[in-house]
């Protein structure tokens, strides 16, 4: 009975939170104009001073890397919604209802993972358009293209825990460029971490997650080294979101308007 | 009617670190009655309001509402009760429809029967025109009917309403009033909390003030205001050199001894029927002329004063009764 409400709670405050999408031309404009403008700008201003041996172009070594970092900030909507739920106390008002507890959350999170897939949908097509292409079988880029979404959902689950800790849109919008947009230029995203100094070097290849995830999808994009990466990309993915899975629920339960 | 109290509340406690926000609480609320929480800012009323609806936990004391404990029962509980809170909890980027609509799958009524009822609810509250307009385009008043709409979604038995007029201007507070009232007919159980002395005077069957904390009296509205002193006669005179004249023609009628201020003589009365009469009929035999002549009950902002030391911190009704009244009631 209770799981039964579970999934329809979620599902409802996954509409609701979908609804707000168009609404709210801002985010709207997260999920595809930025994207392309970055996709342009790293492919026309930086394409071309980046060797990247072993891959067709540099479209082909970027796209996958800027579709990593795109879904890792595809959670952002889950943090600037929690803020705004806990802020217009919205939040006592759901937990005042015989509703489940952790529908807020996973509600909205699962509403990120369609608007991830909004965003991988612009992203392929204007890759395309810059010069990308997909090199490896078409169940490779299945796998490739659900990796790429359990990885933002992933990230859902960091932003929620940053919504729910920040007390102010500019908090979360702080904690997302402060500690997630370096970590993802100090990886295999962009360029190849051998042209690094040796301290960024070992950062960026033996410590930073984010070079294992970029890694495993580009193999499964347009082939290459980093298939080993596979399995540790889904591992970490799967940490993720039960360690902050579980920190945000607790910490949900427990929200109180300030 | 040897029925259960709606509200049952004994030796609720809540501190916060440091803070002691209600030291030991005990009230009970009768089924289908009002009850007006009364207390200026920070005494604790929201607190209350946030245990009585499974928000907090208590820190001691049991609290049971519509039989159910809020601490053991809480999941049973929030099926039975409606809250709308201090801020209009309504989404800004869905419509008004979509949010009643929301609330009401949320309280699993299933979908068609949500759609009936968020129908149903913004027509009631004045909103149909606006039910298809994004709520972020309401203003204040409309913000809150949607509000207190969606805590009637599930008709719920108990009703938690936290400062529901806080912000309003006054047409839109008696609009919602008359909502409230409505419900109350229907037999719901209402707690109410307000800084607004009028508010609970014409709400609330029962009033509990509370200050820092601690219930320091309830009672219904004139029962607060008997313990205050009751009524009195206020005379003015169109020639004050007659004041103690008068003060010694009133004195039989007087339950203590008149006294004069700002030119007012004030007659504490035993009975108010008939006193008016009387008071005219002795200053008219002594041949003393009267200016302006009238009962004055005590309003509940003598109460609060009274019962607090301080004055409500609220508006318009505290300031009206100081215009009236240079020198508080001991």
């Amino acid at each position: 009975m209770s799981a039964r409400y579970a999934i329809s709670d979620t599902l409802v405050l996954a509409v609701r939170a979908l609804r707000r999408i168009p609404r709210n031309p801002d985010l709207l404009t997260a999920y595809t104009v930025q994207p392309v403008m970055f996709t342009l700008l790293f492919v026309y201003v930086f394409g071309g001073a980046i060797q990247t041996p072993g891959y067709g172009s540099y479209a082909d070594f970027m796209i996958p890397g800027i579709i990593v970092q795109q879904m890792s900030f595809g959670g952002f909507a889950t943090a600037l919604g929690l803020v705004d739920d806990l802020k217009k106390g919205l939040v006592d008002r759901f937990r005042s209802l015989p509703m489940s507890r952790m529908a807020v959350l996973t509600g909205r999170t699962l509403s990120d993972i369609a608007m991830n897939a909004l965003a991988l949908t612009v992203m392929i097509v204007v890759g395309y358009i810059v010069g990308f292409s997909f090199d490896t079988s078409v169940g490779e880029v299945a796998g490739g293209i659900a990796l790429c979404l359990l990885i933002g959902y992933a990230f859902s689950w960091v932003f929620a825990c940053v919504g729910l800790l920040a007390s102010t849109p500019e908090g979360a919008n702080a904690f997302g460029f402060i500690a997630i947009f370096p970590l993802t230029f100090a990886s295999s995203a962009f360029v190849p971490p051998e042209t690094m100094p040796a301290w960024l070097r070992t950062f960026a290849e033996d410590i930073n997650p984010f070079s294992i995830m970029v890694d495993a999808v580009r193999s499964l994009f347009v082939g290459g080294p980093g298939g080993s990466d596979i399995l540790p990309c889904v591992a970490w993915c799967v940490g993720l979101i039960a360690v902050f899975g579980t920190f945000a629920v607790r910490r949900y339960r427990t929200a109180v308007l300030a | 009617m040897a029925e259960q109290p709606a509200i049952e509340i004994e030796g609720l406690r809540k501190s916060f670190k440091e803070v002691e926000a209600l030291c030991g609480i005990d009230l009970e609320v009768e089924a289908g009655t009002v009850l007006g929480l009364l207390g200026p800012n920070g005494a604790g009323k929201t607190t209350a309001v946030r245990i009585l609806t499974t928000l907090l936990p208590p820190s001691a004391g049991t609290a049971r509402v519509a039989g159910l404990d809020v601490v053991r029962d809480s999941a049973a509980l929030r099926a039975r009760i409606g809250l709308a809170g201090q801020y209009a909890a309504v989404d800004e980027n869905l419509t008004g429809f979509e949010n009643l609509e929301m609330v009401g799958r949320l309280y699993h009524l299933g979908r068609s029967a949500a759609r009936e009822r968020a129908a149903e609810l913004l027509e009631r509250f004045d909103l149909s025109d606006a039910g298809a307009r994004l709520a972020k385009t309401y203003s204040g008043g409309m913000r809150r009917r949607l509000d207190l709409g969606a805590a009637l979604v599930a008709r719920p038995p108990v009703l938690f309403l936290d400062e529901p007029t806080t912000g309003l201007d006054p047409r839109s507070r008696i609009a919602l009033w008359e909502v409230i009232e409505a419900r109350v007919a229907q037999g719901s159980t209402v707690l109410l909390t307000t800084q607004y002395l009028d508010e609970a005077d014409r709400l609330a069957d029962r009033i509990a003030v509370i200050d820092h904390g601690s219930l320091i009296a309830q009672g219904s509205s004139d029962e607060l205001k008997k313990r205050v002193g009751g009524e009195r006669i206020e005379v003015r005179l169109e020639d004050p050199t007659q004041a103690e004249a008068a003060i010694a023609a009133l004195g039989q009628l007087a339950a203590e001894r008149p006294w004069v201020d700002d030119g007012t003589i004030r007659v504490p009365v035993r009975q108010q029927r008939g006193a008016i009469a009387a008071a005219v009929r002795r200053l008219d035999t002594e041949q003393i002329s009267i200016d302006d002549i009238a009962i004055r009950r005590p309003t509940l902002d003598d109460v609060f004063l009274t019962l607090t030391g301080h004055r409500s911190e609220n508006g318009e009704a505290a300031q009206e009764t100081d215009e009236h009244q240079a020198d508080p009631i001991r």
